[in-house]
């Protein structure tokens, strides 16, 4: 298949792979940002392929991991309402809140649908005019456009049955969030390709400067993750700090620009929430004050909702890089993808699910 | 676990107090459905096999037996409906078993207010599909049920076919150096399912690769191919039927992920819409390990039976009693291939 099969030859893996060892000196740390590419390093194999030393840990860039179990429960109470039909993409359906997953309200009678897009989600609404049709708005800064459009349609043809229940979350706060942390590993970064294809990446630029870390923005193909990771040793080695951009293909310095107003139009940036890691400042986006009246937290009385996580996940230390997922007690034993501690476990994005479905099923103890 | 009757428990501990949609999609929490509640209960040798049917004795004849329900919304669909995927679906049951499928039982559940069209197209559609795989309905029952209760229109079918020869095949009997072929391209009967449900269009209709499989294998058979173990690749796809065999006969299975037979026009949805084709439900595929030096051959056969569908050697079974299926990734790493949990679940992004 085109721009597929090119980015996916293993002789060429392998070219870059040598390439990579011959400018690795020493020992680096990268993150990877996004799951995609966790989930893409993880079902090719990508981290086998390179020299010793070179290590790669697993970002927060999952948004089905990262949001928040309260905010999951808020969505179960929605969706249980009979005059709702709850709108989801499909890999949220079976994240737990604190007693229960989407798929168990589905099961109890629960109005929750599939969806590929939060337009399909408006067209509901459309046809549904005596329900109430809610998408649930999960997703980094590349579902934010869809979904900004979908409330700014709705505001424009006066669909008043539609709303959004947000959940989204931002990078660079959460880059910003792993690098100040004081026993940080990270030394440098892959940006997630499609986040920047929205926001470009000159936000980029200051942290790259401020904690001395090459970013590099980086796709998601194995040849893009492995020419992203040779790029980022490479800056490493030579001493340079600066963002550079992998994905020229795809992604721009600036972005794009009409997304990127419509984004700023319909939502505001606010603190958030990151399940795991716990509030991160100016980390989110909520529902700008000119379209608050599509905001379902509002609509259904839930936005108060507190919940605690299960106390032995350490979903937290992984989505922020400080343990792998095989490292967790109960991975794999009381923490499977049928019983799922934590998000992690759950999404295909997820660093723990990933592990569990492609490597091995016991702590790295049990060995 | 043993089959004790416990008096203490009378259902068994489940995650669920209810019944998820993934308990029928042919993933873990299914196959945890089948062990904790149907084995135990309905205990004998039979079913211990967990074959696509029951194999046993009449009167020094070998029998295969099988039933399956279809519910398959939309009821037509590109490539096939709902009448010939289920004559097509226990035909290749029971062909799995070694079986010659001779005999179909058909049970409909209708839901009072289907078109009378509709129900003709597919009961029109049962008799050529039962016509080309050389099978008879010989017995059949028709409920109706109230508006609401039914999605239009259930149905069983339930097969008898004859096992000739000394035949036996079960994942028992595969070893070290089989070698693995499937029979065509995957993926397809899901990816079209899924795009007539959702309203999805992709450039080149995607077409169900409903079709029965009992010619392919009868072929194999005279031509003298050693076949240790066949399976049928419906719910969960390739990687979930490897997967079975894999834990049912102990070995490790290596397949190569570039060898896979993947129509484009199915990689491109599957990667549009993020699922593994390895994992999207097909209807007319199945794999055959053979013993080694016969692979050769059966890719003949496979390929003169089914012109163009793609049939191709994935791989071989290992000496390692790992009971795991590995893949070389189209990089050339090694990885494990597991089964879904659950439902393929599409992703955000």
């Amino acid at each position: 298949m085109k721009f597929i099969d090119e980015y996916r030859d293993a002789d060429k893996a392998r070219e870059c792979a040598e390439a990579l060892a011959r400018v690795t000196t020493r020992p680096w740390t990268l993150m990877e940002v996004c799951g995609g590419q966790t989930h893409a390093i993880v079902k090719f194999g990508i981290d086998e392929l390179l020299p010793e030393g070179v290590e790669l840990v697993h970002g927060p860039g999952c948004p089905v991991c990262v949001t928040p179990i309260e905010l999951i429960d808020k969505g179960l109470e929605i969706a249980r309402r009979s005059e709702v039909i709850f709108c989801s993409f499909g890999d949220m359906l079976r994240v737990p809140g604190s007693q229960e997953d989407l798929l168990s309200v589905k099961a109890q009678g629960g109005d929750v649908r599939i969806v590929y897009s939060p337009m399909d989600a408006l067209a509901l609404a459309r046809q549904h005019p005596d329900r109430q049709v809610v998408f649930f708005a999960v997703g980094f800064e590349t579902t934010a456009p869809a979904n900004a459009m979908s409330v700014f349609q709705a505001q424009r043809e006066g669909i008043d049955n539609f709303s959004l229940l947000v959940s989204h979350v931002l990078v660079p706060p959460a880059i910003e969030a792993v690098l100040s942390a004081e026993n940080s590993r990270v030394q440098g970064f892959l940006a997630a390709g499609h986040v920047c294809m929205v926001m470009g990446y000159e936000e980029y630029e200051p942290l790259a400067e401020k904690f001395g870390v090459p970013i590099v923005v980086t796709g998601f193909e194995p040849l893009d993750i492995l020419q992203g990771i040779y790029m980022c040793v490479k800056q490493l080695e030579e001493g340079r700090a600066e963002v550079e951009n992998q994905y020229v293909r795809t992604v721009r310095r600036e972005g794009n620009r009409p997304a990127r107003d419509l984004v700023g139009q319909v939502f505001r940036v606010m603190p958030r929430k990151w399940r795991g890691v716990g509030e991160i400042p100016q980390s989110g986006l909520g529902l700008s004050p000119a379209f608050a009246a599509f905001d379902a937290e509002e609509r259904f009385g839930v936005a108060r909702y507190t919940a605690a996580e299960d106390a032995d996940c350490i979903s937290g230390l992984i989505l922020q890089g400080f343990q792998k997922p095989h490292e967790c007690p109960v991975f794999g034993q009381r923490c499977t993808p049928e019983h799922p501690l934590g998000a992690t476990m759950v999404s295909s994005e997820g660093a723990c699910a990933a592990y569990y479905r492609y490597r091995s099923r016991q702590p790295v103890e049990e060995k | 676990m043993s089959g004790a009757f416990n008096p203490s428990c009378p259902i068994p501990r489940s995650d669920y107090p209810q019944v998820l949609l993934a308990h029928g999609g042919g993933g873990r929490l299914m196959s945890q459905l089948i062990e904790k509640m149907f084995l135990p209960v309905f205990d004998n040798p039979y079913l211990q096999q967990q074959h696509d049917g029951a194999v046993f004795e009449v009167n020094g004849a070998k029998l295969a037996f099988s039933t399956d329900s279809y519910v398959v919304d939309p009821l037509f669909f590109a490539g096939g409906d709902i009448g010939s995927l289920a004559v097509n679906g226990t035909v290749n049951d029971l062909a799995m078993c070694g079986a010659r499928p001779l005999y179909l039982s058909a049970g409909f559940i209708v839901e009072e207010g289907l078109e009378m069209e509709a129900l003709w197209r597919v009961v029109q559609s049962m008799g050529q599909a039962a016509t080309e795989a050389g099978v008879a309905l010989v017995t059949g029952d028709t409920k109706v049920v109230d508006r609401g209760k039914g999605d239009g229109l259930f149905i069983n079918t339930a097969g008898v076919g004859v096992i000739e020869g000394e035949l036996s095949v079960a994942p028992e009997r595969i070893g070290p150096g089989d070698v693995i072929l499937i029979s065509g391209d995957i993926g397809r009967h899901g990816i079209a399912i899924m795009a007539q449900r959702e309203g999805l269009t992709f450039e080149g209709a995607i077409e169900s690769d409903c079709a029965p499989v009992n010619g392919t294998v009868q072929a194999l058979l005279e031509a003298g191919v050693e076949i240790h173990c066949m399976r049928d690749l419906t719910r969960g796809g390739l990687a979930s039927g490897l997967v079975e065999i894999a834990e049912r006969s102990g070995f490790q299975i290596a397949v190569d992920e570039l060898a896979i037979p993947v129509r484009e026009e199915v990689r491109g949805a599957c990667e549009i819409l993020g699922l593994d084709p390895m994992y999207v439900a097909n209807e007319g595929r199945f794999v055959a390990f053979v013993a080694e030096g016969h692979a050769e051959r059966a890719l003949e056969v496979m390929e003169a039976q089914a012109p163009g569908e793609g049939a191709a050697i994935l791989g071989s079974v290992e000496g390692e009693r790992s009971k795991l299926v590995t893949l070389r990734s189209a990089i050339g790493a090694r990885r494990i291939v597991d089964r879904l949990s659950g439902e393929q679940l599409p992703r955000i992004c």
